[in-house]
């Protein structure tokens, strides 16, 4: 059940969020000085920052959610770590000297690896493009890899310059998700359909800022969006997701950007999001009948 | 009949009350130009795909319940029996639940409302085998919430166990029910089984009449006893299952609405069949209406503003038996 | 012509017999009193008749299908069950059931038979009033009214005096009589052998498993009988106020 919890958490509460880098609590006890050895990272973001950012010696362990497709978009490159599932007994044993959480790993968890001894660095999910290189920074500092995530960092941002949009027409785009929940403007995903050249319908209609905005069938509907990205579905069944099938849905759908979907690389402020915004981008080429 | 015709008014203006509320602030006239003229437009799509069904479901759902409620406790002789309360809403919840995590609601149109229908049946049969005929509301009352807690249970169970992370969260849906975004297609799943429901349970007027006398005197008057429990079976299950299916399990319909119109027709079960029926359509697509009112933002479950209605009205009529010798 | 013919009839209720071998025929303007002791089968007897139960053997009644049996006979069970708080009106209406056809309404004629069985049981005045308010008594006469209104040549009633106070068990008895005069047949069953004695036409005596006796109250209540089936002595003569019977000791 741990499993789908997390899955919950990560992929519904914090979905367009990204943990990122390393800004610890104020009332966090500094790291050491000298860069940690063995770091287990127990947050499916902090997962992939810090495979690019470590050496391979350096991290030990990631979450088990970076392994799975749906929420991570570098599973082959997880299959190199050990696997925890967050839980604080396994990662003690595995006799770390750094935790990195995210805001949203459970709290019972990070306290207990606290009074364990065991120094633990909280990241905030990033919630704009422009987190991002903060947090690359953050756990770059974190790591002892600063020049490392300097790379990184140079490189996203020329990338995100060369790949942002500017077109003389915006098509309107909604983001729909699971039970009727959408991003306004000021959250990741907002952002990457800002930047792959679209007006997030959420934010016309003054759904306001941040995700997980509660948006109604009718509302979306009489907003007559351009394209309407998804959010993916995941096995089994819910009636969550059956709103995804609603003939209004079906309708609207028809020949406006079907089967964009928010994966993987929407979820974590890592640079995996100039990969989501190349993605849309084509969306609104194929849309407009250009081609780049 | 003076009753009928304000429950028939009541129902019609509740009806297109329904209709015009939305989040989507458009005038009456518009809405209704959409909903018949049809254009095609974004509004008739509203109007059509998400208000009407949305209507039609709380009428034909409120309906079931009502008529369900008033005819088993015309069967039972006991004011306490209701589908959601004794366990058929439950277990037809449980049957849906099934039916949509092995895909057999996926792989097969009328697989959603026939398992619903035949998990409600074992719960209707398993009530009546526990409770019996004459039963004292006491193991009614037992049986019921045995019946509930397991059929809760097992669907809290299917659900934690399904592999999709949002399902679990789904567990408040089929407890408490919601109209929320349904469509037409939930319409004409739930509709078939309800008119044969509502057919069945329809005939049964004149043997619960009879029943007032009791079993014996009944049967003495030419009622078929066996004829009438397996109408009232089949055509509950087929009502609740189909209902539950589409909205989840909404309780306390069936209990409140037979008690307020018992009085008005002079207690004959009958007539309360009729009554209950329009009844529960008011009751529903008012309560449906009031959840978007009262709190637009959060999806407010149905079942928590009729259990709010419900609870004391089934302490009141706890004590109140408790105070007649059986 | 009987009214209603039983032939060797018997009755088990799982391995135990209740009785068997019992047969009689009943006549229009019998009020046949059926006695014995508890468990002697009185309510199986009248149910097996009625074809209610299982049995074995031939009861005329029975035998017909059930919408014919509903209007040759009308039956009172003991437990003076009115689930709803319905009016008395609406409550001796029900016993038209088995005339009305599915899905119609009641004609005049229906309405005319409620209104003889309301005006006969004398509850004119209780009429829109709920029956499950009524006093014991006045439910049981709500009951009868309710039987009448089946209007049928045959009434069977399972100990229809007990629990009321004297006043009502001898008007009911009254009553019975009254309706057995006019052409009616009426088994009841009851414990009360005074006032079989002394109001039935006709006594039916259930007892060891078998009919004990079957004849007049005079014929039948014989101090060895009663001693036999009851075990119990009395006292029984015919005097200037009518047959007096008193239960004394007893015996057995």
């Amino acid at each position: 059940m741990r499993g789908l919890q997390s899955l919950l958490l990560v992929s519904v509460l914090v979905f367009v969020a990204c943990v990122a880098l390393a800004r610890p609590f104020p009332n966090e006890e500094a790291p050491a000085r000298e860069s940690p050895q063995r770091v287990v990272s127990m947050n499916v973001c902090t997962d992939q920052l810090a495979m690019m950012l470590a050496d391979s010696d350096q991290l030990l362990s990631v979450s088990h959610l970076a392994h799975d497709p749906r929420v991570s978009a570098m599973v082959r490159e997880a299959e190199n770590y050990r696997v925890n599932r967050g839980l604080a007994e396994e990662i003690y044993l595995m006799e770390p000297d750094l935790v990195i959480a995210g805001r949203y790993s459970t709290q019972a968890t990070v306290s207990m690896l606290k009074r364990l001894g065991i120094p633990v660095v909280v990241f905030e999910p990033a919630n704009r493009l422009a987190d991002v290189p903060n947090r690359i920074r953050q756990l770059g500092e974190v790591l002892g890899q600063e020049s490392r995530a300097a790379d990184v960092i140079t490189a996203y941002k020329r990338d995100l310059a060369t790949l942002r949009a500017k077109p003389k027409q915006r098509p309107r785009a909604a983001l729909y998700y699971a039970n009727g929940y959408t991003s306004g403007d000021k959250s990741l995903a907002g952002e990457i359909v800002d930047a792959a050249g679209f007006i997030n319908i959420a934010a016309e209609k003054g759904y306001g800022a941040g995700s997980m905005k509660l948006m109604p069938l009718e509302v979306l509907a009489l907003s007559n969006p351009s394209i309407i990205i998804t959010g993916q579905k995941y096995p089994g069944s819910s009636r969550a997701e059956d709103i995804l099938d609603h003939p209004v849905v079906s309708t609207l759908r028809r020949g406006r950007g079907a089967g964009s979907v928010t994966d993987r690389d929407w979820i974590c402020g890592t640079p995996h999001v100039l990969q989501a915004v190349r993605g849309l981008n084509q969306t609104h080429f194929r849309h407009r009948g250009v081609h780049p | 009949m003076r009753l009928t015709a304000v429950l028939i008014m009541g129902t019609i203006t509740l009806f297109v009350t329904s209709l015009l509320i939305g989040p989507a602030a458009v005038g009456p006239g518009e809405s209704i130009a959409a909903l018949v003229g049809g254009d095609a437009g974004a509004l008739t799509l509203v109007m059509r795909e998400i208000r009407l069904p949305r209507a039609l479901l709380a009428l034909m759902i409120g309906a079931s319940l009502g008529l369900a409620g008033a005819a088993m406790q015309g069967y039972l002789r006991n004011p306490l029996a209701e589908p959601g309360l004794i366990g058929v809403s439950g277990s037809a919840a449980l049957g849906a639940v099934l039916a949509i995590q092995t895909g057999l609601a996926a792989s097969f149109v009328l697989g959603l409302p026939l398992a619903a229908l035949i998990s409600a049946l074992a719960g209707v049969a398993l009530l009546l085998l526990l409770a019996g005929p004459h039963g004292s509301s006491l193991t009614l009352i037992l049986a019921g919430i045995a019946i509930s807690a397991l059929a809760a249970a097992l669907t809290s169970l299917v659900l934690n166990l399904s592999p999709n992370p949002f399902a679990a969260n789904e567990i408040v849906f089929w407890l408490m029910g919601s109209l929320a975004d349904r469509s037409m297609t939930h319409v004409w799943l739930a509709l078939p089984f309800m008119l044969v429901g509502l057919f069945c349970l329809a005939g049964l007027g004149r043997g619960l009449d009879a029943l007032t006398l009791g079993e014996d005197a009944a049967a003495a008057m030419g009622i078929r006893l066996m004829h009438i429990r397996y109408l009232l079976i089949f055509g509950t299950a087929a009502v609740v299952g189909a209902g539950t299916a589409v909205a989840g399990a909404i309780g306390f319909v069936g209990l409140v609405v037979p008690h307020i119109l018992r009085p008005l027709v002079g207690a004959r079960p009958s007539l309360l069949l009729w009554a209950s029926a329009l009844g529960g359509a008011i009751m529903l697509l008012a309560a449906d209406i009031a959840v978007r009112v009262i709190l637009p933002s959060k999806d407010l479950k149905l079942g928590v503003l009729t259990a709010l209605l419900g609870a004391p009205l089934f302490l009141h009529l706890i004590v109140k038996t408790r105070r007649e010798p059986e | 012509m009987s009214v209603l013919t039983v032939e060797n009839m018997k009755v088990s209720r799982g391995p135990c017999e209740v009785f068997r071998n019992v047969g009689f025929k009943l006549y229009a303007g019998e009020l046949v009193g059926l006695v014995g002791p508890n468990g002697a089968g009185k309510t199986t007897l009248m149910r097996a008749c009625l074809g209610l139960l299982k049995s074995k053997g031939y009861s005329s009644l029975a035998a017909l299908p059930e919408s014919e049996r509903a209007k040759t006979a009308a039956w009172m069970p003991q437990s003076r069950e009115i689930a709803w708080p319905v009016t008395v009106e609406t409550l001796v209406g029900l016993g038209r059931t088995p005339h009305i056809p599915l899905g119609q309404k009641m004609t005049p004629a229906d309405r005319i038979l409620i209104d003889r069985a309301i005006d006969y049981m004398e509850l004119q005045t209780f009429r829109r009033r709920s029956a499950t308010r009524l006093s014991g008594g006045e439910q049981a006469r709500v009951l009868i009214a309710r039987a009448l209104a089946q209007d049928t040549p045959l009434l069977l009633a399972d100990e229809p005096i007990a629990g009321l106070d004297p006043a009502h068990q001898i008007s009911t008895m009254k009553i019975f009589s009254r309706l057995a005069q006019e052409g009616r047949t009426i088994v009841v069953s009851l414990h009360d052998l005074g006032l079989a004695a002394r109001h039935c036409t006709r006594l039916i005596m259930l007892g060891q498993g078998r009919l004990a006796a079957d004849g007049s109250p005079s014929d039948i209540l014989t101090a060895e009988r009663i001693a036999q089936v009851f075990g119990i002595s009395a006292f029984f003569e015919k005097t200037s106020k009518g047959p007096v019977f008193q239960a004394l000791e007893v015996t057995s």
